[in-house]
Order: C-alpha cells, then structure tokens, then sequence
C-alpha cells in the first residue's frame, strides 16, 4: 500500500510540477460564447443556524481531488454529517483537472462543488469567477490555524478567502552525504558557499554535479525569487497585474546561476523524466533543491540511494539569514455556482483542519502540513527517517515552514508564464546562453500576452 | 453508393437483381440513404459540426478581462505574420521533404523484396516490418527516448564504453533527424502493406510475358511493378502528407526529454495545442488550425499536380 502511494504521490508531484498540459482534443468543446459573469452574492455571513440546518438536511456534494485514498479523510466527514454523502472524483492530476474544471463551468453544468487547487492556481480561478468567497462560511475564524504564508497565499486582494490550505512545499535542500565526505565538502550555508562547492566538486569529479537546475522547471525558479525575496507578479486591482520578471534583484539570480551553467558545475536536465530518475539513482546530483515533499518521493523515486541522503535547509544570499520560499502545494476551493455552498464550504474546512483528517494526510498520504497544531506535534515532526540516515526530516522542514515570505503572489495566467519561461529563461540554461537577456524575454513575452488578454500590465 | 450494391448484388444473382433495379428505383435510393445514414450522422455530428463550430470560433477573441469580441478575420491576419507559426510550417515542411521519400524507398523495397519471392522468411519478414505500426505512438516514442536518452541510453552508455562522446541525438541540430527516424520506424510498415497489396494486385500474364521477353527479376521490377504501384504510391505520398504536417504527438513527448529544444512552436499542431490549453487563446488556436488545414490541402495538391504532370510527360 505504501508503495502505491508513493508512485501515486510521485506522478501527481510530477504531472503537477512539469506543467504537463494533456487531456482531451475537445478543442471545440472549450470555446463559447461570451457570458455576462454572474455576480458574486454578497458577502453576508451565513448564520449558525443556516449552518445546521444545511449540515443535516441530505445532500450529495462532488469533490474533485487527485489526493490518493482521500476517501478516508471524506469519511470522518461523512460520519461527523451523516445527512452528507460525498463523491469524490479523480478528475485528473493539476492540468487535466484544470481543464476539465474550465469545460465544465463553460458548459454551467457537470462541476463539482470543491475542488483541489494548487496555490498558484488560485488567481488563475478567482479571475475568472469560479471559485466562491468563503468568508460568509466562517473560513475568516480558521485563519489561525495555519501558517502564516499559506492564509495569504489563500486571500484574495480584497479579503476574500479563495479557498482552504491543504499542503504546502516549503523548499530545502536535500544532500548526498556520501558525496559530500568523500570530496570534503562541507554544507554550503550561503549561495556563495554553495557555489565554491560546486566548483571543487565538478572538478574533482567531472562526472557529479553538486546540482541539476532543471530547464523545465519554472516551479524552482519561482521558488528561488521567492527564497530571496523577489516579487514577480503583483495582482493590483481586478483588470491590473504587476510583470516584474527582469529586476535587478532577479538579474543577480539569473547571473548566479548562468555563470554556474556556463563553467559546467552545475547540469540543467529536464526534470522528472526517466533519465533524471537514473541520474537520481546513479548519484551524477550531489544535491536536489525542491520542496517538503520532496523528501518522501526521493524516497519512492531513488531507492538505491536508501540511508545517503540528508536535509538542510536552503542557502542564503546573506550569511545568518534564514528564509525560504515555497514549490507545490494545495488547497480545497468551493465551485461557483454550487447549489450546496455551506456543506462544500464545511468539507473544505473540516478535512483540512479537523486534528484527525489532517493527521492522516501527513501520515497516509504524505502531504506537508499546513496547520501549526500538526507542525508542533510531536509525533510528526520527530518521526526519524531511515532513508535520511535516521534524520528528523519533518522537524527541519518545519521550521524551515516558519521562514517562507508571506508575500508572494501568483498571476492569474500561470500556465502561460511557466510555458514561456521555459522557452526563455530555461533554453538559456540548456543552450548556456545569456540568461539575463532571456529574463527580458520573458518580460517582454508574459507582457505582451497580459495585454493581449486585456490586462493593464504595470512593471 | 446505391449502384455500387446493385452492381455487388448483380454479380452474385444477375438475374433477380437486374428487374428489381429498373423496377423500384425510388425506394432503392431510400434503402441507400438508410444504409449511409449511420455514417452521415457520425460524419455530421462529430466532423462538420465540430468544424463549423471551429471556424465560428475563430471569427472572436476571447479575453481573461473584457470577455469576448468579434474580431472578424483578426486571428488570420496575426497566424499569418506569427514567426513561431512560420518557423513550425517551416519545420514539418523539411521533415517532410526528407522524411517521407526515405520511408517511402525503404517501403518500396520492402515490398518488392517480399513480392519477388525470393525471400524464404517471407512471412516473418513482412510482419517484423508491419509490427511497430502496431505499437502506438506515445510507447513508440517512449522508447525511442530512452534508446536516445544522453547519459544512460544504451547508445550514450555504448559510446561511453569504447570512450567516445556519446551521439547528441535530442540536441536541437539533431532532433528533427531523431524524430524523423521514430516516424520511419513507425509508419514503413503501413506503406509497405499498402505496396504490396498492390503489387498482388498486378496481372501475372504481365510476368510471364516479360520472362518470355527476357526480362531478369530487377527489369520486371523497374518497368513492370513500380510503374504499377504509380496509384498507391500516390496514396501513401498524400497520407504522409497529411501526417507530416500534423506532426504531434512525438515532439509532444519529445517535450519532455529537451523541453528547450523542442518549443510550443516546435510544430504547427503542437502550437494550436499549447495555445488553446496553456495561453486559453481557443480562438486564435482554432484560426492557427484552420491555416494549417489550408497548408496541407495546398500541399496535397501540389503533390498530385506534380505527379500527375510527370506521368503524362
């Protein structure tokens, strides 16, 4: 059972993280015709009583959510609100879903009442109206539960609450410890640190890389503006975003890493295909930079690296400074449009902050936790793990948890701006070509494309 | 189509099927319509309609603010100036010109090997080559990107140990050729068993007039079968027409391996796909696929115009 969870667990991270887009050529089915948006209802709170009375009247709600064997926690649910029955439905893994959800609220019928949603997904659906506020259902009082970070990257720009936390992926660094004895490298604490050891490395071993920035992934880049405090995208009003892809402080990045590329210390594989796999487990990567859930996939992904690895927390660009930023990740959103608000509502809140249902997703299902309570609970945090060498894993990623900015936003068109870094910012890694001047590519292109869309773009 | 069963009929009982032809005409023409009708209805229902609706869409724009607009012929005019739609045409334009004549030679010569009889394994032979038309696509490339793989495939790992660099096969100047070689793989096959079906289909008072003649097995093939197969090959030049242009799910796969060198734009089919399901542009994705309709029905065209010109030279 484990082991299905953990190929589960693997394709969803990956099929979430590459971006891959696939699903049905119903292209004709995706079009229509312009609807007048339907208004939000207003932002009246719902009364205790309203509450009850929907909890138990029969209702059947449908869930759409890729979390493998999340029955279980829908069950704790259906056995607190008997009068609920809930159907869940694997409708795809983030993409497939994504478009699947788009088709369907086209067509104003076959959507679920909630849904999954990745965090950075959030503005792409509130944009276009098809997530509800779920400030009416009291979702404001369950703001102290989480993490900091993870609220904010729930709230929208006026208040409203898009949706409730599931997981999150906070970003560390997973190291070879066998690797890192063997060519007396201690754990580089500071980007520069971090790049000296990369030097020495490639050079006593031509064939090993201290670490692989993988081409196709925009996700890690995000993560890494995020790390030092870069904010990319800035969603100003309703119509107007903020494109700052190319500052000054992303060009020091940018220049950090070329340089790294361009000597050979560092390799730009595509990651989470079968030969970045092998290069997992044949150990030509000293280090994978990638988030609290990367540690169980390693685990399913590079058995024969069992006991090898440890977890240390991201480098810094400034020596003593602790922060971090945040690849993956999701959350529970109510549909617009569902007939049953209150009960999709107490499903969203209930299995992702009830002590038990939140428990399970943490030992069950492996999904990082987002709620303080489990992130100070002993029995999570201080499970050692043999794949780590016996390390505590869970404790340093929680702490590290502590340490993602609040502030980082997401654009309301993603999938485009992923896309587009890929043939921008990560060509220039393959090629080994300028990256600054691709990062005003990539301006230029997410630019154009939000104007095309009818945004005002600010920069 | 109601002829056509009469004639079939009429072959088998010519004297019952002939009167009843003259005699009922009307309702024969019904009968015929029944019979087409399921084929219509699919026909109509999942290919007319569908592209009827494609073409609407393609007159609008449809914006994350602001909703949606008429654009009139918008999409067209911004298709037709888009350098990376350009660029892909372009590209499937040369796969196609030096894909599909060294598929179709090997094919030719599959066929003309395995209908000359002088091969004892025929059968073997002939399945072998159709077999990995049986293999679908997405596996086939699947594993082509593992034989390819730069640093565990058995090609690299090959190279390694004899200390050769190892062949750059997804790099960006060989990529077209790897690709290309995946859809000979796949598709020599196919040709093939059309080829050769045809061949079957040649009088054989033909053969022994050119033995009597004295003619050895590689005149017969040169004067003989390959004028013969002028048709099929004809078909197999317009299918493979048709496939190159739509070139898609290989380089889609390919994506993955060498995401920076195989773009959104790497094919025509594969940039309407990334802009209807990555950019949300359904729009402009329908007038991009409508152009590409229009290339390949030109190019069809220009195949057969230049075919036929030379036969009648």
């Amino acid at each position: 059972m484990f082991r299905f969870q953990h190929t589960s667990l693997r394709r969803r991270v990956a099929l979430a993280a590459a971006l891959v887009l696939s699903g049905s050529l119903a292209l004709a089915a995706c079009g229509g015709g312009g609807d007048s948006s339907s208004d939000q209802p207003a932002a009246k709170t719902v009364s205790q009583a309203d509450i009850d009375k929907a909890m138990s009247t029969p209702t059947d709600l449908t869930f759409w959510t890729w979390v493998p064997n999340i029955q279980k926690e829908v069950d704790l649910f259906q056995k607190k609100y008997p009068a609920i029955k809930v159907k869940v439905v694997n409708a795809g893994q983030g993409g497939p879903q994504y478009t699947k959800l788009r088709t369907a609220l086209k067509a104003k019928a076959g959507f679920p009442d909630a849904v999954q949603i990745e965090f950075q997904y959030i503005p792409t659906f509130s944009l276009t109206k098809s997530l509800m506020d779920l400030r009416p259902y009291g979702a404001e009082g369950l703001k102290d539960k989480f993490v900091g970070w993870t609220w904010q990257q729930v709230v929208g720009s006026n208040g409203e609450v898009w949706a409730v936390p599931q997981d999150s992926g906070p970003m560390g660094m997973l190291y070879r410890k066998d690797i890192f004895d063997k060519h007396g490298i201690a754990v580089p604490k500071t980007w520069d640190e971090f790049a000296a050891a990369a030097r020495k490395l490639h050079a006593a071993d031509p064939k090993v890389y201290l670490t692989n920035l993988a081409q196709s992934q925009a996700g890690v880049w995000l993560g890494l503006l995020w790390q030092a405090g870069v904010k990319p995208f800035e969603n100003t009003g309703a119509d107007s975003v903020k494109v700052d892809l190319n500052g000054a402080e992303s060009k020091k990045i940018a220049d950090y890493w070329s340089g790294l590329i361009k000597d050979g210390s560092v390799s730009t594989d595509a990651d989470f295909n079968d030969q970045w796999y092998q290069a997992l487990n044949r150990g030509k990567y000293a280090t994978w930079i990638t988030a609290a859930w990367g540690p169980v996939f390693l685990e399913g992904s590079a058995k024969a690296t069992s006991g090898k690895w440890r977890a240390a927390p991201l480098p810094q660009w400034e020596a003593g400074k602790n922060v971090s930023g945040n690849w993956g990740g999701s959350t529970t959103a109510v549909v617009q449009g569902t007939k049953n608000p209150i009960a999709a509502a107490k499903l969203a809140e209930f299995i992702n902050t009830d002590p038990e249902s939140t428990k399970m997703f943490a030992t069950q299902q492996f999904l990082f936790p987002v709620t303080k309570s489990l992130l100070a609970d002993t029995s999570f945090v201080d499970r050692p793990l043999p794949f780590y060498g016996g390390q505590t894993v869970n404790k340093l990623f929680a702490g590290i948890s502590d340490t993602v900015d609040t502030k980082f936003q997401w654009p309301p068109f993603l999938d485009q701006a992923s896309s587009d870094w890929g043939e921008t910012v990560g060509k220039s890694f393959a090629n080994k070509t300028d990256t600054s001047a691709a990062l005003d590519q990539w301006q230029d292109r997410t630019t154009k494309y939000a104007k095309n869309q009818g945004f005002k773009v600010g920069q | 189509m109601s002829v056509n069963t009469t004639d079939r009929l009429g072959t088998r009982a010519p004297s019952r099927a002939e009167p009843r032809r003259r005699g009922r005409g009307v309702s024969h023409a019904r009968t015929g319509y029944l019979f087409v009708a399921p084929f219509m209805l699919v026909f109509l229902g999942l290919l007319v309609l569908p592209l009827v609706y494609a073409a609407y869409l393609s007159l609008f724009q449809e914006r994350l603010i602001g909703g949606t607009v008429f654009a009139g012929l918008d999409n067209y005019t911004r298709a037709l100036t888009d350098p990376r739609l350009l660029h892909g045409v372009g590209r499937v334009g040369l796969f196609f010109l030096i894909q599909v004549p060294i598929m179709l030679a090997i094919a030719l010569f599959a066929a003309l090997a395995i209908d000359s009889g002088l091969l004892r394994v025929a059968k073997g032979f002939r399945l072998g080559i159709f077999l990995p038309y049986a293999v679908p696509a997405v596996v086939a490339t699947l594993m082509w990107g593992y034989l390819y793989g730069q640093d565990f495939g058995p090609f690299a790992q090959l190279a390694d140990k004899l200390s050769l660099s190892p062949p750059k096969f997804l790099s960006s100047d060989w990529m077209l050729g790897s690709i290309a070689n995946i859809v000979t793989w796949e598709f020599t096959g196919y040709n093939m068993i059309i080829l050769y079906a045809a061949l079957r289909a040649v009088p054989h008072d033909l053969y022994e007039a050119a033995a009597v003649d004295g003619a050895g097995a590689i005149r017969t093939a040169w004067s003989i079968k390959i004028p013969a197969l002028r048709p099929a090959l004809l078909v197999c030049l317009i299918f493979s027409v048709i496939g190159s242009f739509q070139l898609f799910s290989e380089p889609q796969l390919m994506q993955r391996l060498a995401p920076s060198v195989i773009d959104s734009g790497y094919t025509p089919n594969l940039y309407a796909y990334t802009l209807a399901f990555t950019g949300q542009e359904v729009n402009y994705a329908a007038a991009v696929s409508f152009l590409l309709g229009a290339v390949i029905v030109v190019a069809s065209y220009a195949v057969l115009l230049v075919t036929t010109r030379r036969s009648r030279s």
